[in-house]
């Protein structure tokens, strides 16, 4: 608001136009070099983010009277993991299950999610320390909407494939339910189960990245001498 | 329950576990049918807190398992203590549809042609004097053979036998304190190598009984022949291992020393003591590690004559039954069936008259040693004991058939210190580990041989009668009456938590070279007449879906059961065919047969799956050898 009110009262005598100075405004903020603190938190970010490759990334489970200890399907980074106790395979129990409603099996290798998540992940990393390195803002501002851009198509990369595997059901089934999309997010009753499914550890470090890259250009955001 | 049908209500049925529901549907209806007019009657006699101390909630867990023998019906029982309820049931030497166990190629082979046999003494492996909860041992009175059962997915895993020279194999299955061998023994003396035939009349020279060891490998628990004593031709009834200070012996009782043959219930009770043989295991292992042994039936088998120093005869009050050793291993105890006393003997003075050569006389060369000097100590129990078992008291609990109730007395004191009345005629009876070097006390199962008038008629084939008695305090209390199929001969009691067992065969433990776990992979194949199906069975179909083959056609079916999910069992039964395979989780099961009979015969799962189970069935089409097709 107050930018833009401070825009609309320029004086008009400066031979430059607002916009010509925001956009020398975002420049000189571009070249702004990184304050030994922001070095410091991107670091951090970056270390934060390793146990996006080790912890999952989401956690689903579903309990109903058959299954009291719930049928547990974990997605990382770089796999998908049914729950594997002695009596039981979990990701077998549950494609077994979906059969009856003509969904196709939740099969590992049908996501090529597995292959390119962790590799992206690296990537930002890498850029981040190069930011870091570099000590430029710009390159710092690149990694942070490259991020944005990362996290955001993902969540609905991952929402669409549930999407799809809801709405793509073998007509022949025996069992016909109306197309529908899988919870992503929160508790909710389905059939005769209940369904949870909630972020993980990965997840979370995914999102700690992102405020702590949207930090160090926050503690940047005057120009500093380093 | 309420929510699954709420949402039905609302058509709600979503995603996952829609079949999940149609399940819970099924089960809710079943139980619904089951529901038959409410038990009203409370115990008698005020008897709330017995029905407190044996009662085990819905959902919780028995504290022990209860192993006992199904004697003829060839099945070993599970149950569990205190709750006494009926589990399972494991079948060794009988076919039992239920679990289509003898009807695959496998398990029929293990059958060896037998259509029973008779289960008589689970044995449960030990360590160091313990259970370890690996495998359970069973012996076959009626054809001589000793079975694995392997506690990690209760089931027969190896049946020896019949067992070369042994006949009646009833002197079975007590394992020695690390499970090295499991006894074997003859309780029906044949003239030997078996097939070689003797007048009866001969019956004193020319037959022989056998004393053994089944030797059983420490890691698979592969059981092999093992060690045999050649001995007279009494009747070696039951045996048990010794343990602590009497580790090495085995010991077991004989009837029948009279060598008398014709009515032996006359004939075989005419002297005043029988025998138990006292064998040194150790020493007749080395013997056939020397070579001291000969050639009978294809058996290394020791003669005791030509190589002294393995077997002793103790005398002991005539018809004895039972040989129990006390859990320090100090004493032996066994008793004449038609007695009012047991006696302890000392394994001790044992040893001590065997090295003094105390001997009172012989038989066929074996060294009989004198009551008076091995007997530690004579009880007063009651008439007719047949069986002791220990608690971790130092009691002693002695079973009598006659006086049909359980004797409790005290070893070191000798003193008969309770006595509890048992409806009907005990036979064996079983405490908490209570043949182990550890007992436990708590609880004793008594097996009786009767139960009449103790429960809703059912005719003349009656059941037998199994009685949960507490002995946690001074005095005994039955506090449950159970019935039990014929015929619970012995038992084993052993912590819940001493054995760990799977519910599914791991994918990756299937190393069945015809197991196919993709319904893609399932195929008919010919070769000449030879047909061979590699079979899915997922819920809820088998495919290959049909199966097409000529009348004459030899068959084999492979099923893999692909599920990996607790209870998810499929069953495969041909009709008119004799052909039910039941097949776990995980597991593939074979069966061969010659497809005789041409026509169409449906197959399907016999054991409930799904909400389709009922659909999951096919045909097997046998196109007659002629040619001919139905006629319109």
């Amino acid at each position: 608001m107050s930018t833009a009110q401070e825009s609309i009262n320029l004086p008009k005598v400066e031979s430059k136009s607002w916009l010509k100075r925001f956009l020398l405004k975002e420049y000189e903020f571009f070249e702004h070099s990184l304050s030994l603190k922001s070095r410091v938190v991107i670091l951090l970010a970056v270390v934060v983010l390793i146990p996006a490759f080790l912890f999952p990334l989401w956690r689903m489970s579903f309990f109903s009277n058959q299954y009291p200890d719930g049928l547990k399907l974990t997605i990382y980074a770089y796999q998908l993991d049914g729950a594997k106790t002695s009596n039981r395979d979990d990701l077998r129990e549950i494609n077994a299950l979906n059969h009856y409603i003509g969904m196709r099996p939740l099969l590992e290798s049908e996501f090529s999610e597995f292959i390119w998540l962790p590799f992206a992940i690296g990537g930002l990393m890498i850029l981040a320390l190069r930011a870091m390195v570099l000590g430029k803002m710009s390159k710092l501002v690149d990694v942070f909407v490259l991020f944005t851009w990362f996290g955001l198509y993902s969540f609905w990369s991952f929402y669409h494939r549930m999407y799809l595997y809801g709405h793509n059901l073998d007509p022949q089934a025996a069992i016909k339910v109306e197309p529908f999309t899988p919870p992503l997010l929160g508790t909710e009753i389905v059939g005769n189960f209940t369904v949870y499914s909630y972020p993980d550890i990965a997840s979370f470090a995914l999102i700690a990245f992102g405020l702590l890259m949207f930090l160090a250009i926050w503690l940047s955001r005057k120009n500093s001498e380093v | 329950m309420k929510r699954s049908f709420s949402n039905l209500d609302k058509a709600k049925i979503k995603w996952f576990g829609a079949g999940g529901l149609l399940v819970a549907l099924a089960t809710f209806g079943l139980v619904s049918c089951g529901q038959g007019p409410l038990q009203t009657a409370m115990p008698a006699g005020g008897d709330a807190a017995a029905a407190v101390a044996s009662y085990v909630a819905p959902g919780a867990m028995d504290e022990y398992y209860l192993f006992y023998s199904g004697g003829h019906s060839g099945n070993v029982y599970v149950a569990g203590v205190p709750s006494m309820r009926h589990i399972s049931t494991i079948p060794v030497f009988a076919q039992y549809p239920a679990t289509g166990y003898g009807f695959d190629d496998e398990t029929k082979k293990m059958l060896g042609g037998f259509g029973w046999g008779d289960v008589h003494h689970p044995s449960a492996s030990e360590t160091k004097g313990d259970y370890d909860g690996r495998w359970l041992f069973v012996n076959d009175n009626a054809n001589n053979r000793v079975a694995r059962i392997d506690l990690r997915d209760f089931k027969t895993k190896q049946i020896l036998g019949p067992i070369p020279n042994i006949s009646g194999l009833h002197g079975g299955a007590f394992v020695t304190p690390n499970t090295e061998y499991v006894l074997a023994a003859s309780r029906f003396s044949v003239p030997l190598p078996k097939g070689s035939v003797a007048a009866l009349e001969e019956y004193g020279t020319k037959y022989n009984g056998i004393v053994s060891g089944v030797a059983i490998d420490a890691k698979s628990g592969e059981m092999s022949v093992g060690w045999q004593i050649l001995m007279p031709p009494f009747n070696f009834d039951l045996g048990d291992a010794g343990k602590g200070p009497s580790e090495g012996w085995a010991f077991w009782t004989c009837y029948n020393s009279e060598r008398a043959t014709g009515k032996l219930e006359v004939t075989s009770t005419q002297k005043d003591r029988d025998y138990i043989a006292a064998v040194n295991w150790k020493e007749a292992e080395k013997a056939v590690k020397e070579g001291k042994i000969k050639d009978i039936g294809g058996v290394k088998v020791i003669d005791p004559k030509a190589t002294p120093g393995i077997v002793y005869l103790v005398p002991c009050s005539k018809s004895p039954h039972g040989v129990d050793v006390t859990p320090d291993g100090k004493y032996f105890v066994g008793s004449g069936k038609l007695q009012s006393i047991t006696t302890s003997f000392s394994v001790e003075k044992m040893l001590k008259a065997i090295s003094a050569k105390d001997f009172a006389g012989e038989e066929d060369g074996i060294p009989v040693l004198k009551y008076e000097s091995v007997k530690e100590a004579e009880v007063n129990v009651g008439l007719g004991p047949l069986h002791t078992q220990f608690d971790n008291q130092g009691f002693a609990y002695t079973s009598l058939f006659v006086e049909s109730a359980v004797a409790k007395w005290k070893l070191g004191t000798w003193e008969l210190v309770d006595k509890v009345p048992i409806a009907y005629n005990i036979g064996h009876l079983v405490s908490a580990e209570g043949d182990t070097v550890n007992p436990d006390g708590k609880y004793l199962v008594a097996l009786n041989k009767l139960s009449h008038g103790r429960h809703l008629n059912v005719g003349p084939s009656q059941p037998e009668s199994s009685q949960l008695i507490n002995i946690g305090g001074d005095k005994m209390k039955v506090i449950y009456d159970a019935f039990t199929e014929p015929e619970p001969h012995y038992s084993q009691m052993i912590k819940a938590d001493k054995i760990k067992p799977i519910e599914v065969y791991p994918q990756a433990e299937n190393k069945n070279p015809n197991a196919i776990w993709d319904i893609k992979d399932a195929k008919m194949e010919r070769s000449g007449n030879n047909v061979t199906v590699k079979m899915v069975a997922v819920r809820s179909s088998f495919e290959p879906i049909k199966l097409e083959v000529n009348q004459g056609d030899k068959v084999t079916i492979h099923i893999t059961n692909i599920e990996q999910t607790t209870d998810e069992l499929h069953g495969f039964g041909l009709n008119e065919y004799n052909i039910n395979i039941v097949v776990d989780p995980g597991e593939t099961k074979s069966v061969t047969f010659v497809a005789d009979k041409p026509g169409v015969f449906p197959y399907y799962c016999t054991n409930f799956c799904s909400a389709l189970h009922q659909e999951m069935q096919s045909y097997l089409i046998v196109k007659p050898a002629g040619g001919a097709v139905a006629k319109k």
